[in-house]
């Protein structure tokens, strides 16, 4: 059952360190496990709800554009390294070759007029707390001239290698996850997109 | 890195010879709601005992240093499990520690005991495995899984694993097995292969007597792979115990060499760049120059279809132990087929046919104990204890019940492990009337092959009769 507004736990950060505040575990009672055909205790359950406090770090200028609309990636300018001008998606925040810290550009056009699908997966399962629809389209996205390939989710259309897809962006109430960034078919209308999501 | 040094491609080198002296494994299930982990750990531990007919104490009083591999803890909500096994083994106060390479934790906690061994560190190793997936329900666990791929980038997409993995696996079907009906019944047939193998082996938690067709009709999981194209989710533990020459001749008259080295690469496949084929000692630049003409698509290495860290194990292993043709120069395989398709993946990396023949190592009967078309010996059989997908999957102890399987078959003592009735009963299983012997016959020679998620760690164990080694030290 989802917690209600005031079983929620909230942090901010002032003056450098986090602030928590709400509620961030509700205890529950463990229960014995008994072998039904024995009649004797096997064990015990050991409930858990937390909350994890998770830093970002270098990292946030992305997930945090992905709510502005923007797909912001990293590029290496150490005039020195082998790799001078990779660009990383997902965005690294240092060079892995050099390790100078990248810097941070934006590739929402980029991404627009250049992803197509590397590879695909469809899949009916899910783990504990997943958000997305069911079934799931992995798709795995090249972008002309990144050296990476980013894994995301198709949210309209049937993934096909080397098909053109365009990213969107849950830009009316992100979440700052991973999943505020998905991809469509090209071609796909406004109105196909899922509630919450814009080009 | 997409270009290596000479000094990173340096063949690693053992300061002293190190030997195998003894193996054990528990019972191999699903759950086992009665049982703690730590009981498991003492079944297999106790196993190596008896295999050099010790009892435990006697065992103990050789072993220095202890090194544990366990992946998950967050499955146990136990931090520091390794302490409380090291405890409940009653080997304090030696030294020990944890060892963690996701799906790779077996044959890496070995890689650690071995490197101490070498070292002088110490002359006699424990490394010991386990792993405990039974106690949280099934979609709690695909969570925690999950957990192993990047947090902020993989995990929130659904939170499982598989579709991590799974993409690689269409890539490979699509690029090299082009989708074609005979590449799906290749990939069916390790199923039966492997399944079919478990049967003769007690410890087993996934034997089946199946056919291509129930492989092929199973539901599916994440196309083109199916239910029974997936290994399995298990519980148990294995161990061995490594040391120099002196002590291993005083635990067994027959130890065995051990070669064991490491590969690695990306956490997230998405930040796989593209590079040259790093080649192994029975390939040339040749063997790969219309690579892409055969198989368009497949321009891009490892891309999603190989396993960068699988080659780069194989390349330092092979050069340690003087391998130049691992089916010319090895006797028997055990390999991770975590899945299908992901086993004929790792037939390339660690050469047993080129990058895009994979499939042939099955089709050519070679991967078999007996050769299905020629009726004769296989080449170089392979998971004959039934691999990940018939035997186990308990992460932390897979490697280790690799090597010790690897081990029973260079002993020629795999029957005396197999075989017997009474252990059929006490594990409570049925020992099928058809039980055969797989004992690969005159085998000095083999290979263990213990890999991680999408391919982040591979370690390759090499297990030699002394008398039958290929390079001097």
């Amino acid at each position: 059952m989802p917690k209600t507004e005031n079983e929620k736990g909230f942090v901010d950060i002032i003056n450098g360190r986090y602030k928590p505040e709400g509620v961030f575990h509700i205890p529950e009672a463990n229960q014995p496990i008994f072998n039904k055909d024995t009649g004797k205790l096997a064990g015990i359950t050991n409930p858990r709800d937390m909350t994890y406090i998770h830093s970002y770090g270098g990292e946030a200028p992305f997930f945090e554009g992905l709510g502005k609309g923007k797909l912001m990636a990293s590029r290496c300018d150490n005039e020195k390294c082998d790799t001078k001008g990779s660009i990383y998606q997902p965005l690294r925040i240092y060079c892995p070759d050099c390790l100078r810290k990248n810097t941070i550009i934006d590739m929402t056009n980029l991404a627009k007029t250049t992803a197509k699908i590397h590879s695909y997966i469809i899949t009916h399962r899910s783990g504990a707390f997943n958000s997305l629809p069911i079934p799931i389209k992995f798709i795995n996205v090249e972008f002309e001239g990144v050296v990476t390939i980013l894994m995301s989710v198709l949210a309209v259309g049937e993934p096909e290698i080397d098909k053109k897809v365009v990213p969107i962006f849950n830009t009316k109430a992100p979440t700052y996850t991973i999943t505020d960034l998905r991809f469509v078919v090209e071609g796909t209308s406004e109105s196909e997109l899922p509630e919450g999501f814009t080009f | 890195m997409i270009k290596f040094s000479d000094k990173q491609l340096k063949i690693p080198k053992l300061m002293r010879p190190v030997y195998l002296a003894t193996v054990g494994m528990s019972k191999f299930d699903r759950a086992f709601p009665e049982t703690r982990t730590e009981e498991l750990c003492i079944q297999a531990f106790t196993a190596a005992a008896d295999f050099v007919n010790m009892t435990p104490s006697e065992l103990k009083q050789y072993i220095h240093t202890c090194y544990y591999g366990h992946f998950a803890d967050h499955f146990g909500d136990q931090l520091l499990g390794e302490s409380v096994i090291h405890d409940r083994l009653g080997l304090d106060p030696l030294g020990n520690i944890g060892v963690k390479t996701g799906g790779a934790t077996g044959g890496s906690t070995m890689w650690e005991a071995v490197k101490a061994v070498a070292s002088g560190y110490s002359d006699c190793t424990l490394a010991l495995g386990w792993e405990r997936m039974d106690e949280v329900p099934t979609d709690e666990g695909n969570h925690l899984i999950s957990a192993a791929a990047d947090k902020d980038w993989e995990t929130p997409l659904g939170h499982i694993y598989t579709g991590y993995y799974a993409v690689m696996a269409q890539r490979y079907w699509k690029i090299f097995g082009k989708e074609e009906d005979s590449f799906r019944d290749t990939m069916a047939e390790i199923a039966v292969k492997n399944r079919g193998y478990a049967r003769m082996n007690p410890h087993a938690h996934g034997p089946m007597k199946i056919t291509t067709e129930d492989v092929k009709n199973s539901p599916i999981v994440a196309y083109p792979l199916r239910v029974l194209d997936c290994c399995l989710m298990s519980v148990g533990s294995a161990c061995g115990i490594v040391c120099d020459e002196k002590t291993a001749y005083e635990i067994t008259d027959n130890p065995l060499r051990i070669y064991i080295g490491a590969g690695s690469h990306t956490l997230r496949v998405a930040d796989r760049r593209n590079m040259t084929i790093p080649l192994l000692p029975n390939e040339t630049p040749d063997t790969y120059k219309d690579l892409g003409k055969r198989f368009p698509g497949s321009e891009r290495y490892p891309g999603f279809t190989g396993f960068l860290a699988a080659r780069m194990a194989a390349y330092y292993t092979y050069g340690m132990a003087g391998i130049n043709d691992p089916i010319e120069d090895l006797d028997v395989i055990e390999l991770h087929d975590a899945f299908t398709i992901s086993d004929i993946q790792s037939y390339e990396d660690v050469g047993l046919r080129p990058y895009g023949e994979g499939r042939d190592y099955i089709e050519s009967g070679d991967a078999y104990l007996i050769n299905p078309q020629t009726k004769k010996p296989g080449k170089l059989p392979s998971n004959l204890s039934g691999g990940l997908i018939g035997c186990m999957h308990a992460v932390g102890a897979t490697g280790l019940m690799q090597i010790a399987e690897i081990g029973y078959h260079v002993w020629n003592r795999w029957d005396e492990i197999h075989e017997p009735q009474e252990k059929w009963d006490a594990f409570g299983r049925k020992k099928p009337n058809d039980w055969a012997s797989l004992q690969v016959q005159d085998a000095k020679r083999g290979l263990a092959i213990s890999h991680a998620g999408v391919g982040s760690q591979v370690i390759a164990t090499i297990l030699m009769d002394p008398k039958n080694l290929l390079k001097e030290d």
